[in-house]
């Protein structure tokens, strides 16, 4: 077994919460919108705190959106929460018009995103937002890892003028930044130099995958980790350089691997680099009911998962 | 300007969108000349609105949640002089501002962005939260199909604006009855539908949608109502002012050709045959 890395753990959703109160002391046009979660998706504080800039229009997501487009409109900047499931999931239709193709400067937040929806099962477990995200023009897609790039990432999307998708998962991971962590939109971070393989991640599994390039040092096997906390615009001077330094890339996401995070490493690196890759995710089936330790195990996206996966690349292509 | 001017410019805008539909080829007829009297009604008498300064903030703020009207809305924004009438004819034109549907930005008074229906609701409702943040006196009127009461976002939004008791806020619900399939009542029955506002907690007015005096008094009496939004059921004739395409299906989605033109025009121009053809 992989030692895990040895650091606290951090809610992702509660770097959200906090960075939103943040928000609502600098700047009076932050509102807040969400379909009845507003405790799951940490606004609780924010609706507390900000009574008249919180707006909570009950289990409906489509109108969530159209909400927070109308408020962007008069110069608002509306942050709408739910479950990534459900906000963009079913709400797309609505991101897309009334929000991407008009440039609205909506922030919206998709929880629970990944394998971490727990005994929810497989109708609440989001692994398909960043294919229905990732495709829609003006939108920025942003995956943070830990509970202080969640909080920069949320204060970064506030500063950014336009739409801005952040998703994270419902669990506790290991903290790897440091607070105030710098997060530029559009730049990858080079978490790890190595020559002979790239592994590249995004979102809660930078910390598997840390773990599984300090297995693959001890054997030997030297793996650069170049963590995507932007999953569009996606920092492609950087995919492609690491494939060109390495010569053979794994991607990582907790995530369908079709039309993900995988899928957009893939396309750029077909187009401009092309080496040995294998990609990492949920592969074409649904969720089930189970912790995120199980579900992580069964699709295969634990550290020893990845170090295992490296190794076959390498050994497949050398 | 008088009622009767009024309802001579609404014809004058009925004109220009047969126009603009026969140079664009497709489009949607009915509709756009079923509300030419609302459009009216709004433009030039009751929104408080600049058309040289489409930005001003103290605008009152007009949303077209079916956008699918827009040639209506084009016509009138044109008429009001927010830009040169001699670019209505790019309608749905290849690198025409004048786009299919409403996009915000591409023309001074285009306020949102729609197509998909309900979605101009909901941004109705967050327009008229916005302005009760900013303490702002400006009004908000968001303009609905009756098809579009099918989309079960309107009333999330509906719901919505109850809750917060959005009173700067009117809604409008073009009744004339059709779709693009055929007859409301037929595809999904909406009656009853003044029962249904009522008890999502609006307050509901109807008014004859071409009696131009009548629907001023609905708007009017909608600022007059506190702690809750209105909605005003505007019972019109789908292609009013064109004896064949009115109360037709088949002219909700599509344009005339060059001889179905000439004779709306022919019609138009003679306000239904009452005055004699210049």
């Amino acid at each position: 077994m992989i030692k895990e890395l040895a650091t606290a753990n951090g809610s992702l959703r509660n770097g959200f919460g906090d960075a939103l109160v943040e928000l609502g002391n600098l700047n009076s046009k932050v509102v807040v919108i969400t379909a009845d979660l507003k405790e799951s998706t940490r606004a609780t504080t924010f609706a507390e705190r900000f009574p008249e800039r919180f707006f909570d229009v009950g289990v409906a997501e489509q109108n969530m959106m159209g909400v927070a487009a109308g408020l962007a409109q008069e110069g608002f900047i509306p942050f709408c929460t739910s479950f990534a499931v459900f906000n963009p999931g079913r709400n797309w239709d609505q991101l897309r018009v009334s929000v991407c193709y008009d440039n609205a400067n909506v922030k919206i937040i998709g929880a629970h995103a990944g394998l971490t929806a727990g005994g929810d099962g497989a109708t609440h477990l989001g692994l398909e937002d960043l294919a229905i995200t990732r495709v829609l023009p003006n939108l920025v897609v942003l995956a943070p890892a830990d509970i202080h790039e969640t909080r920069m990432a949320t204060l970064a999307a506030a500063a950014y003028a336009g739409p801005v998708y952040i998703r994270f998962g419902r669990s506790d991971e290991p903290i790897i930044f440091k607070p105030g962590e710098q997060f530029s939109i559009g730049k990858a971070k080079v978490m790890r130099e190595g020559r002979d393989i790239a592994l590249y991640t995004t979102g809660s599994m930078l910390a598997p995958t840390l773990a599984a390039a300090a297995y693959l040092d001890s054997n030997k096997v030297k793996a650069a980790v170049i963590h995507f906390p932007t999953v569009k615009p996606l920092d492609k001077t950087t995919a492609i350089e690491y494939a060109r330094q390495t010569k053979a890339v794994v991607t990582v996401e907790e995530h369908q691997v079709d039309g993900g995070f995988g899928s957009a490493i893939s396309e750029v690196l077909s187009e401009n680099w092309p080496v040995p890759l294998k990609r990492m995710g949920v592969n074409n089936t649904f969720g089930e009911t189970g912790s995120p330790v199980e579900l992580r195990r069964k699709h295969k996206l634990q550290s020893s998962d990845i170090a295992a996966a490296a190794v076959k690349l390498l050994l497949k292509h050398r | 300007m008088t009622i009767y001017t009024l309802e001579k410019k609404a014809y004058h805008i009925r004109e220009q969108v047969i126009k603009m539909l026969l140079a664009a080829k497709s489009g949607h007829a009915a509709g756009s000349l079923g509300v030419a009297d609302i459009m009216t009604a709004l433009y030039f008498r009751y929104l408080n609105h600049q058309p040289k300064k489409p930005d001003w903030e103290g605008r009152d703020r007009f949303i077209l949640s079916c956008g699918h009207l827009v040639p209506v809305w084009y016509a009138t924004l044109a008429e009001a002089g927010y830009f040169d009438q001699a670019q209505l004819t790019g309608l749905r034109q290849f690198g025409s501002k004048l786009q299919g549907h409403p996009k915000r930005g591409l023309l001074p008074g285009v306020e949102n962005t729609g197509g998909p229906l309900g979605q101009g609701v909901s941004q109705a409702v967050g327009r008229a939260l916005a302005a009760r943040l900013l303490k702002a006196k400006y009004r908000i009127v968001c303009l609905m199909s009756d098809g579009e009461q099918q989309e079960g976002q309107v009333w999330e939004a509906l719901m919505t604006a109850s809750k917060y008791k959005l009173s700067n806020l009117t809604f409008i619900v073009d009744r004339n009855n059709i779709q693009i399939d055929g007859h409301t009542e037929d595809i999904m029955p909406l009656e009853p539908l003044r029962a249904k506002y009522e008890a999502f907690g609006l307050e509901v007015l109807e008014v004859d949608g071409h009696n131009i005096k009548a629907i001023l008094d609905c708007l009017s009496q909608a600022e007059a109502t506190y702690e809750k939004p209105t909605i005003i059921m505007a019972h019109t004739i789908a292609g009013k002012g064109v004896s064949f395409m009115e109360q037709e299906p088949n002219w909700h989605g599509r344009a005339p050709n060059k001889e179905e033109a000439l004779r709306a025009l022919q019609q138009l121009r003679t306000l239904e045959g009452r005055i004699e053809h210049d």
